[in-house]
């Protein structure tokens, strides 16, 4: 059972708990805020940015209509430049067979660049399980890893942390002195420790930006060179990926390149953009193909969409809500947006607030590079999470209620007319405040709204204007 | 049924209609000055970009950088007649062994005016590690190998197949924390980048 | 002018009961321009909140009974943006669509400015607002509607602001700049209420960027944005006003209190 559902937390309570740090919040919602400015003065460089989307929707629609078809060339060509393709039914299945490779290999000691599909099989907690040990080594993740914390941004993993956090996390675990918290020198801390793990790996996993059927090649972006060094060290470089990561040729990848680190953090692109075709001389790659709900998400004309993302984040930066609760609220492994529309596949009970948390403002729909209709599918979700019987019967019930109400216009006038004067009348006391503010959230930091005791309609008979 | 027969039964199951794959035939963006470009962009991405006019000057210029000096520089040149390292690639059996190297020295096939990016590939980087565990890169572009965007830099090249391939965009950085850009993570910490021509 | 047109007159419901001046305002600014507007007086509610709360099945007799009741009308004006992104994008699982009175209503609903700037071209609207006016880009107006350029598609998309050009033709009005020109004021309907932490926080976010740049007027085209605003303002018993764009086309005064 996810943690959501067995805490009984969900959105909004969490959310409710982040803002009480009203200070720390709004520092979050600056901090989303800036990496969506850099989005913005970024792709005011690239005159056809929103050709740039059309096509990569168009590639992606196209490639996962012939998916099975591009997974068996891409397996094909993997295999002739001498890789090994897996495949995986399922997180558990992923998490078996990257076991057993390491196994194989007497490997107790491995390297893992940023990977949200191995978040999303949960592979750190399993492999440690069966004593092996992991370090991520992207910088963010890696302070998160220390901190025993999920990351809570796909692209900026520690975006919720200050420079004193890590200072703090830094001298508990690498030894750096207390009170540090200049980020030069707590990176710089990071690197020789990591360096460290680096060349004492046995084997490097990372994760699969983009994989390619016309050639079996295997692309990895990343900033910090750690993709690279853990997969170039050991000999046995693992790259784990989605089913719908691919994409047919290798001349998409010019789309794609130029429209994946523009929308994630600004950047033109990213410092390392990797191709791996088959293992390093005398070494392996193997790659782990994973479905875990993919086919599934696929067979829906609705949320079919959602399986073009390239989990650039673009999303959550944008997101007025997320900003203002930050990715653990989510409970889920992909928070924001995107997440919201991914995870209730897989368990429509432990995320049936996450569909309700959104304003459906549509700025995630606009800003996604590859044009998912974020805003719409979190809508069907709503219709779809209340046909299952997952939206709250408190919720239905007042929509029953409205809706009979709203059909008879007599009683729309009647219920306005006397909700009302109710309101007119009764001391403040009882409407906005004790129980008033428990029963109805919106007097807790708002006035109600005027209730004035002439409706339009009333003045458009006075007018005799029928 | 094995999990490959499963999951590419499951996706049949479902035939979709296939739409069109797009052509890519638009015209994308071009620059005027193309070195122009990529020397403004390969400086926002932290590369410090150096302007020689021909081979000759990139080799007293190689010779005179910063990076280089001081005595006992482990030095990998995959370019040695722009500067004759003292590490050769070709003996290299163990990368770890790179592992003490202070410089790196290689020679893009291409540069990307729109990013800032080099291509480099195994076909001429016979130790793809030595890119990225040197503590420094120097790294040598011809001005008449630029192209103005990535769509022009993969009908250009091709990547080794088996192989490696790399688009290197400045040094090594992150901004993990707290947004703070630090220059300089697991990679190089500093990217010397001269366009000749 | 235009030949005589049936104009169908939508008030949201919410607009109908607790904000009628709104809905005054509207009619006043279209019989301005010429027309003759009628108000079918049996109408309630598009569905939107039942269809945001993923209740279809409560939203679909709204959505039947007022396609019906506005079928007869060449146009159909309603002072808000996401009443009218529902009639047009959000009601075709209810109708088929080949319906054609549902592809009439659809085809002809328009929100206030989008009517005023594209249908009939109105230029000017000769009304003084000596006042700093902030302009919030209520969403479903915005990125449904496209009813102005959404600063997330860059640039290179430049789409005629409908509020924006209406605004600044008044005499001596000023429209500030924000930081943040179109980010979501947090109302989202029942989001108020069931996500109420954030939802105030991003209220009082925008009501802050709006002070910031000195507007003594807050405008939207939607009234549930204003209204969620204008609850916070009053709590904080803030300065700041609240008015309906329809309000300063109409030549209302900036009244004390607000709009009643």
């Amino acid at each position: 059972m996810s943690e959501a559902a067995a805490t009984g937390h969900d959105h909004p309570q969490r959310a409710t708990a982040f803002i009480k740090d009203h200070t720390r919040a709004q520092w979050h919602d600056q901090a989303l805020w800036f990496v969506r400015t850099k989005r913005d003065r970024a792709i005011d460089l690239v005159p056809e940015w929103q050709t740039l989307r059309e096509t990569a929707a168009a590639i992606k629609a196209h490639t996962v209509a012939r998916l099975p078809e591009y997974l068996e060339q891409f397996e094909a060509n993997a295999t002739a430049a001498g890789a090994t393709v897996h495949w995986a039914r399922n997180a558990e299945e992923h998490n078996r067979i990257v076991l057993q490779l390491l196994q194989k290999n007497g490997v107790k000691r491995i390297v893992k660049s940023k990977s949200m599909l191995t978040e999303e099989c949960h592979l750190n907690p399993f492999l440690e399980k069966h004593g092996i040990e992991v370090t991520d080594t992207d910088l963010g993740e890696r302070i998160v890893q220390f901190r025993k914390e999920p990351p809570s941004h796909i692209v900026l993993p520690a975006i919720h942390l200050k420079k004193e956090d890590v200072g703090d996390t830094f001298a508990e675990h690498i030894g750096t002195p207390k009170g540090l918290a200049d980020p030069q020198q707590l990176t710089e801390a990071a690197r020789l420790h990591l360096r460290e793990k680096f060349m004492q790996a046995e084997a490097g996993i990372s994760g699969v930006n983009f994989a390619i059927a016309e050639s079996g090649g295997v692309v990895v972006c990343t900033n910090e060179g750690n993709a690279d060094l853990g997969c170039s060290l050991p000999k046995l470089h693992i790259a784990c990926m989605g089913i719908e990561k691919l994409i047919p040729r290798v001349a998409d990848l010019g789309v794609f390149t130029r429209l994946l680190a523009r929308s994630a953090t600004g950047q033109p692109v990213t410092t390392y953009t990797s191709h791996f075709h088959g293992p390093q001389a005398g070494g392996e790659l193997h790659i782990v193909m994973v479905d875990n709900g993919r086919s599934q998400i696929r067979t829906s004309d609705d949320y079919r969409r959602s399986l073009n993302c390239i989990r650039c984040g673009a999303c959550m930066n944008t997101c007025p809500v997320y900003r203002r609760s930050g990715g653990h609220s989510y409970g889920s492994t992909v928070p924001g947006p995107i997440g919201s529309i991914l995870s209730p596949s897989s368990d429509p009970s432990a995320h049936r607030s996450l569909p309700f948390a959104c304003t459906l403002c549509g700025s995630c729909t606009d800003v996604c590079p590859v044009k998912i209709d974020l805003h719409h599918q979190l809508l069907t979700w709503r219709k779809d999470l209340a046909s299952k019987g997952f939206v709250a019967w408190t919720k239905r019930a007042s929509m029953v209620v409205a809706s009979f109400v709203m059909a008879r216009p007599w009683l729309f006038r009647f219920a306005g007319t006397w909700g009302k004067r109710l309101g007119r009348w009764l001391p403040r006391a009882l409407l906005m405040k004790g129980p008033a503010a428990w029963m109805n959230p919106w007097v807790r930091s708002r006035e109600l709204p005027p209730l004035p005791a002439e409706s339009f309609r009333a003045m458009m008979e006075k007018r005799g204007k029928q | 049924m094995s999990a490959r027969d499963e999951i590419l039964a499951n996706l049949r199951k479902r035939n979709l209609e296939v739409p069109p794959l797009p052509t890519l035939d638009t015209a994308w963006l071009r620059f005027e000055k193309p070195a122009e470009q990529f020397a403004t962009m390969c400086k926002a991405v932290g590369g410090n970009v150096i302007p020689v006019t021909d081979r000759k000057s990139a080799i007293a210029t190689i010779a005179a950088l910063p990076v280089l000096q001081g005595g006992n520089k482990q030095v990998c040149s995959f370019a040695p007649e722009l500067f004759a390292g003292n590490v050769d690639p070709a003996l290299i059996t163990d990368p770890h062994t790179l592992e003490p190297l202070d410089v790196t020295v290689a020679e893009a096939k291409l540069g990307v005016a729109e990013n800032g990016s080099l291509w480099f590939d195994s076909s001429f980087i016979s130790q793809r590690t030595a890119l990225f565990i040197a503590q420094h890169v120097v790294l040598v572009v011809s001005a008449e190998t630029l192209v103005h965007n990535m769509h022009e830099a993969y009908a250009r090249i091709t990547p080794p197949r088996p192989g490696y391939g790399v688009f290197v965009a400045g040094p090594s950085k992150t901004a993990d924390i707290e947004q703070s850009l630090v220059i300089g993570a697991h990679g190089a910490r500093s990217a010397n980048v001269l366009v000749v021509g | 002018m235009t030949a005589a047109r049936r104009i169908g007159l939508f008030v949201p419901c919410y607009v109908d009961q607790l904000y009628p001046d709104v809905a005054m305002a509207t009619l006043e600014v279209l019989e301005k321009q010429g027309l003759s507007v009628e108000f079918p007086s049996q109408q309630t509610c598009c569905g939107q909140p039942m269809a945001n709360t993923g209740c279809d099945g409560q939203a679909e007799p709204l959505a039947r009974r007022m396609v019906s009741l506005f079928a007869g009308y060449e146009h159909i004006v309603c002072p808000s943006g996401s009443c009218v992104a529902m009639v047009r994008h959000h009601y075709k699982s209810f109708f088929s669509a080949d319906d054609a009175a549902y592809q009439h209503v659809r085809k002809n609903t328009f929100e206030l400015t989008e009517y005023l700037t594209d249908v009939l071209k109105v230029e000017r609207i000769p009304v003084r607002f000596p006042h700093r006016v902030g302009l919030h880009s209520s969403c479903h107006g915005l990125r449904e509607l496209r009813l102005g350029h959404s600063s997330e598609l860059g640039r290179g998309v430049p789409t005629q602001d409908r509020a924006r050009h209406l605004l600044s033709g008044l005499q001596d009005i000023t429209l500030v700049d924000l930081t943040r020109p179109d980010e979501c004021c947090g109302f989202g309907g029942t989001f108020a209420v069931a996500e109420e932490a954030v939802s105030t926080m991003m209220g009082c976010d925008r009501i802050a960027d709006h002070e910031r740049a000195g507007a003594e007027v807050i405008t939207a085209g939607d009234m549930s944005c204003l209204m969620h605003m204008e609850g916070l303002i009053k709590r904080q018993k803030k300065p700041t006003r609240i008015m309906h764009i329809a309000q300063i086309l109409a030549g209302r005064p900036v009244a004390a209190g607000g709009p009643r």
